[in-house]
């Protein structure tokens, strides 16, 4: 850094540091925000008023799916090129505050692909209807806007406004449904949670910053080790403990984990199914990303910095045992809690939550033997985070075909009951064997993609046990997980039950919709990748493990 | 290999995926589903075709051809192996084989599933999706048997459970629902184990260990590009994990095997941890006392031919995973758990069949008279006597191991055989009470011969199919236990008791006692068609059961014998090794009372080592 301070010099390393390096890797997001406005200005302008605002959205995303793309891609060919050196893929962008790498470009196509499907979707299900339209497709790209910004986060202050900015979305769509007391319920409940985790988080991010003197994630590593080596007044590490726990309080409010998920069963069954599925796929996908990215940067020591700091590297052992209990206990928790409180469910919308916080439990257990094997096998963090991608990938199928179909079935059974389900596959075979090997692969039973997901859960924790990182957390995790795959089948083949054994209800109001028709198409387009990613994943995998390569 | 080049491509994947392929097609929403007469001979068909091909490889002479893909009776290696990559960064292949011990299965499940279909003709409700999850489930277990990568042997193990709950639940008796949850529960249970289990396989194999004789008879590497595949593995840095069935085998026989080096919890090593996982899987199928409380629920409730697939093939699978996956991978945790798989059978052999005995239900009886006899599959299994004195004698091992899976097949005649008997009575009358039958034989005489001659195949009446394997099982454990071998003798006259008893109940007696007498009405020609090649079978394969045992010896013995040699060789060298020394000090010793001594004070201490 140079020692004379500028203006001139300053600006212009900033307007080259901005125009050259961010912005060309910040082009999805450039895509969103250009929709939005375009959404908003077609409201404003009568003549445009007429332009279908889902045609938009659609448009937009389908560009920023394609940025998305080419920026995989090329980071794809420049690890080729340099034989997988961790140093060439990372590019921090607008100073430090993002960072573009391959676990970014990874799930920015899947935000953007999950979004592409989910505009067709919504246009299909009728929800929104003409009137909410670009209110609900700008709140919906915002909210992923701050998705996009949470997958790549590199500083704790840009931990907090990613958060915020997909948050305070996503209250306004569960409470879409105007003139229904569920949903404002549900609005209001999230809104009032998510304001007292953000604050919780907030706090803990300015004991951390008090303590660390950094916000920056490459940093905080360096920190750490050094507060925690210099042994530190006892304070020190006391707040530093708070602090990652309040952190880690706004997380898992994101991540909809025990005990942070009152919120979900509540907002899944008082907002419209679409919202569900939006909050189940795309936060979940970011919230587990963003996980990620704080537990690494708590818990993995910076390649460059670590040089000549073996006392120190010891101490940082300490911090990376802490994150990886604090992960596994809450994501054995949630697993366990979501599971069993599912059984119970007579609404399908909240069986769905419950499932997803059960999945959310699966996702941290690679999360916790990621950061487990980080410096002892960074292999098998790389699988670890791998296992953690490429379940991200298949779970956008799984649970957007879930609610997809859910909200298919609403409009013509104006229920969401399971019991309003019974006897369809009389009616409507094709809906039920969709909803099955939906339902089938969430429970991750093979040849199906949600199989494969939890088998690169489960190996990935077998890894860790073998490797002896964690081994008794690892192994409990690994019970617990695999208990909890057996608990889950009761409640997911309820459902099939009920669709497949039980007769027809008489009072049911109308006939569900044609399996051959463009809703049916739809569904069909949602499940067909769930078969195939379970029997021909290595693609994929691939491409998830390109993006694990934070970890290695 | 690309597969037009491998001639066994085309056979073995045509058994598996026929089934599946079929089964598309018809749930397609083009094909009618009214056309209810079509689906069953298209299914009947297809079923038939894949048991045909199953023979063709299974018996050439049949159809004069010798051709590539045709097995060779007498050779105990794998035959036909189909071998593709399949997800390469995990090692998983398209691997699949037969031998002497899967082929046999492979044939009894092809002509069980042709009957079963045959045998589905009254089922009325929902025909087309019967059909269709018959013929998915049909994949499934032949896939299974197929299968020489533990990642794709799982994939088909899991494949069965969907189809099987539903033909449970949607087709089966009044309490359906509750015993095919119970039947998906108790299994899903149990391949949750077997899971962890491969997976702790997996991430501790490297088939770097091997020699390269062993990386090509394991298949590992392909024959005709071996120096180069082999060359590649040597120069690897980190251990290369593999699925292969084969391959880990070998590395779970080797002297330094990483599988009884790791110690993973409470002082155990990995080889006896996966090695316990993978018997609760397998043995919850079996199913063995006290996992097997699905079973009877399952059979009572399932309708007519999927009780015949569940007691015809799918307890099968257990006995088959205990025999190819858990003794040879952990070898070690089987010589020292032998007493408990033994047990195990034993327990279940006499419970079984002292809950036979109590039942009122003729279709309960039959289930848990099932329970007994895979009893003996288990105790054949078990029965590690390589130690006789101080020779590693194999051969009455050996006969045990031949008796199991004789009992195996054995078994799939006679019980599927006996499930139709009573199907068939269950759709003339509609109940199952044993107190209300009586009678029958004058009635349905030809039937009732049938059903009797089979009911004494279950009994293990000599010169019928189930007393071979009965008498070798038997036999063999007397070398490794002398108790298990008298209760195991003794358990045949229980076995005759309940038999006979129900045969006296139901056939014999002046009169039916009933409801529905007016039903009973002689066996039609589709029943007689379903009951005859099975007593036909019966009393073939006990008369002659040479015919199965050209097949299944060869291949059992080398594994026996292979086994028997790790005994001698790996698990009992060490201690051979000691006595070598001691005895070599003996000789060069001037004292030779000091070398005793020195010589029983090292035994002693090292032993208390051990």
């Amino acid at each position: 850094m140079t020692p004379e301070l500028n203006a001139g010099t300053l600006l212009n390393d900033l307007f080259i540091d901005t125009v050259s390096i961010s912005v060309p890797l910040f082009r999805p997001e450039l895509c969103f925000v250009a929709t939005i406005v375009l959404l908003l200005l077609c409201r404003m302008l009568p003549l445009l008023r007429y332009v279908d605002s889902g045609g938009i959205a659609l448009g937009g995303v389908c560009f920023a799916a394609w940025f998305a793309y080419v920026d995989f891609i090329g980071i794809g060919n420049q690890v080729g090129e340099s034989l997988l050196s961790t140093s060439a893929m990372r590019q921090e962008l607008f100073g430090g505050l993002l960072v573009f790498d391959s676990f970014t470009a990874f799930l920015r196509l899947v935000l953007a692909g999950f979004l592409i499907l989910y505009i067709i979707l919504t246009k299909l299900s009728g929800i929104p209807d003409r009137e909410d339209g670009a209110d609900f497709y700008s709140l919906v790209l915002g909210s992923s806007l701050g998705m996009c910004l949470m997958v790549s986060a590199n500083n704790l202050l840009m931990v907090f406004m990613a958060v915020e900015m997909a948050s305070v979305p996503s209250y306004v769509l569960a409470g879409m449904l105007k003139g229904r007391p569920a949903s404002s319920e549900a609005a209001l409940k999230y809104a009032v949670y998510g304001a007292g985790t953000a604050g919780v988080m907030l706090y803990g991010i300015s004991l951390i910053s008090g303590v660390l003197g950094t916000l920056v994630f490459p940093d905080i590593s360096v920190e750490i080790s050094r507060v925690l080596a210099a042994g530190g007044t006892s304070g020190s590490t006391m707040v530093l403990c708070l602090g990652g726990l309040m952190l880690s309080v706004g997380l898992a409010f994101k991540l909809s984990a025990v005990p942070f998920h009152f919120w979900c069963p509540d907002v899944f069954e008082g907002a419209a199914a679409e919202v569900g599925a939006f909050l189940s796929v795309a936060s979940k996908a970011a919230a587990v990303a963003l996980l990620v990215r704080v537990a690494f940067a708590f818990s993995m020591p910076e390649s460059g910095a670590a040089v000549g700091m073996s006392g120190n590297l010891a101490a940082l052992a300490d911090s990376r045992h802490f994150v990886v209990y604090v992960i596994g206990l809450l994501a054995a928790v949630t697993c366990t809690f979501g599971n069993l409180a599912a059984y119970g469910q007579t609404n399908m919308k909240r069986l769905l939550a419950y499932s997803t916080i059960a999945h959310a439990g699966y996702l941290m257990m690679a999360v916790a033997a990621a950061v487990a094997m980080v410096t002892i096998s960074p292999e098998g963090a790389r699988d670890a985070v791998t296992a953690v991608a490429f379940y991200l990938a298949t779970y956008l199928f799984m649970n957007l075909g879930a609610f997809g179909i859910v909200a298919l079935l609403r409009n013509r059974l104006k229920s969401e009951e399971i019991s309003a389900y019974a006897g369809l596959i009389r009616v409507n075979p094709g809906v039920v064997v969709a909803m099955a090997v939906v339902l089938v692969s969430l429970i991750g039973l093979p040849p199906l993609a949600g199989f494969v997901a939890k088998f690169l859960v489960f190996s990935s924790l077998v890894d860790a046990i073998t490797t002896g990182a964690e081994s008794p957390l690892m192994l409990s995790l690994l019970a617990i997980g695999g208990l909890n795959t057996v608990i889950s089948l009761f409640y997911y083949l309820r459902v099939l039950k009920v669709m497949t054994f039980d007769p027809i209800p008489e009072d049911r109001v109308s006939e569900p919709f044609p399996f051959v028709s463009i809703s049916g198409a739809m569904i069909t387009g949602l499940v067909i990748p769930v078969v195939v990613f379970g029997v021909f994943w290595s693609g994929l995998y691939a491409a998830a493990h390109l993006a694990g390569a934070i970890a290695s | 290999m690309a597969p037009a080049e491998n001639p066994a491509f085309w056979p073995l994947t045509l058994i598996v995926f026929l089934p599946a392929l079929v089964a598309a097609g018809l749930s397609l929403p083009i094909f009618p589903k009214a056309r209810e007469e079509i689906i069953r001979w298209i299914t009947f068909a297809t079923t038939a075709i894949v048991f045909l091909l199953s023979l063709w490889v299974a018996v050439p002479q049949f159809f004069g051809t010798a051709g590539a893909g045709q097995f060779v009776v007498g050779q105990p290696e794998m035959q036909g192996v189909v071998k593709l990559p399949w997800i390469e960064s995990f090692g998983i292949e398209y691997l699949l084989g037969v031998d002497g011990i899967s082929l046999p299965l492979v044939v009894l499940t092809t002509f069980i599933s042709m009957l079963a279909i045959a045998a589905s003709w009254p089922i009325k409700k929902h025909v087309k999706a019967y059909h269709v999850l018959f013929l998915l489930l049909e994949t499934g277990m032949l896939g299974v048997f197929v299968s020489l990568d533990f990642f794709l042997f799982y994939v088909f193990w899991e494949v069965m459970l969907l189809p099987m709950y539903f033909l449970i639940g949607v087709w089966g008796g009044p309490r359906r629902e509750y015993a095919a949850i119970k039947f998906f529960l108790y299994t899903l249970f149990g391949s949750v184990l077997m899971l962890i289990a491969i997976l702790m396989l997996y991430f501790t194999s490297d088939v770097r260990l091997l020699s390269d004789e062993q990386l090509i008879a394991t298949h590992v590497v392909q024959p005709a590009v071996a120096a180069q595949e082999i060359s590649s593995i040597r120069s690897a840095e980190s251990a290369i994990h593999t699925f292969n069935l084969m391959a880990l085998a070998a590395v779970g026989q080797l002297p330094n095997s990483p599988f009884a080096a790791t110690t993973v919890w409470l002082g155990m090593s990995l080889e006896t941890w996966a090695f316990l996982l993978l018997l609760i899987g397998f043995v919850i199928k079996v199913p063995v006392v006290p996992v097997h409380t699905w079973l009877p629920d399952a059979h009572v409730e399932a309708p007519t031919p999927i009780s015949m697939i569940l007691a015809g093939v799918l307890l099968k699978l257990g006995g088959y995973g205990i025999l190819r996956i858990c003794y040879p991978i952990c070898p070690g945790a089987g010589l020292s758990l032998a007493w408990l798989v033994c047990g195990l059978g034993v327990v279940s052999m006499v419970y079984g069949a002292f809950a036979a005995l109590a039942q009122t239900d003729f279709k309960r009886m039959v289930a848990y008279s099932s329970v007994s006899h895979m009893g003996y599959v288990m105790l054949g299994l078990g029965v590690w006597s390589a130690v006789g004195g101080q020779e590693y004698r194999w051969d009455f091992w050996a006969q045990g191991v031949n008796g199991a899976m004789f009992q195996m097949l054995a078994h799939g005649i006679s019980s599927a055989g006996m499930f139709f008997m009573v199907g068939v009575l269950y759709d003339r009358v509609h109940h199952r009470n044993l107190n209300e039958f009586g009678g029958i034989f004058s009635k349905m005489p030809v039937y009732s011969g049938l059903a009797i001659a089979v009911f004494f195949a279950g009994l293990g009446l000599p010169g019928l199919c189930g007393f071979i394997g009965e008498v070798l099982v038997t036999l063999s454990s007397w070398n490794y236990s002398r108790m298990l071998a008298v209760i195991s003798a003794f358990t045949v006259i229980l076995t005759a008791a309940y038999i006979l008893w129900a045969i006296q109940r139901v056939y014999l007696g002046a009169e039916y006692r009933g409801p529905h007498e007016d039903a009973l009405k002689p066996i039609t020609p589709r029943e007689l068609s379903i009951a005859t090649p099975l007593v036909f079978l019966a009393i073939l394969f006990g008369v002659a059961p040479q015919i199965l045992f050209q097949y299944v010896t060869p291949s059992v013995n080398q594994q026996v014998e292979t086994l028997a040699n790790w005994t001698r060789d790996v698990h009992d060298g060490a201690r051979k090794m000691i006595v070598a020394e001691a005895e070599q000090k003996l000789s060069d010793g001037h004292d030779v009372a000091r070398g005793v001594q020195s010589m029983s004070d090292e035994i002693a201490s090292r032993w208390a080592q051990d």
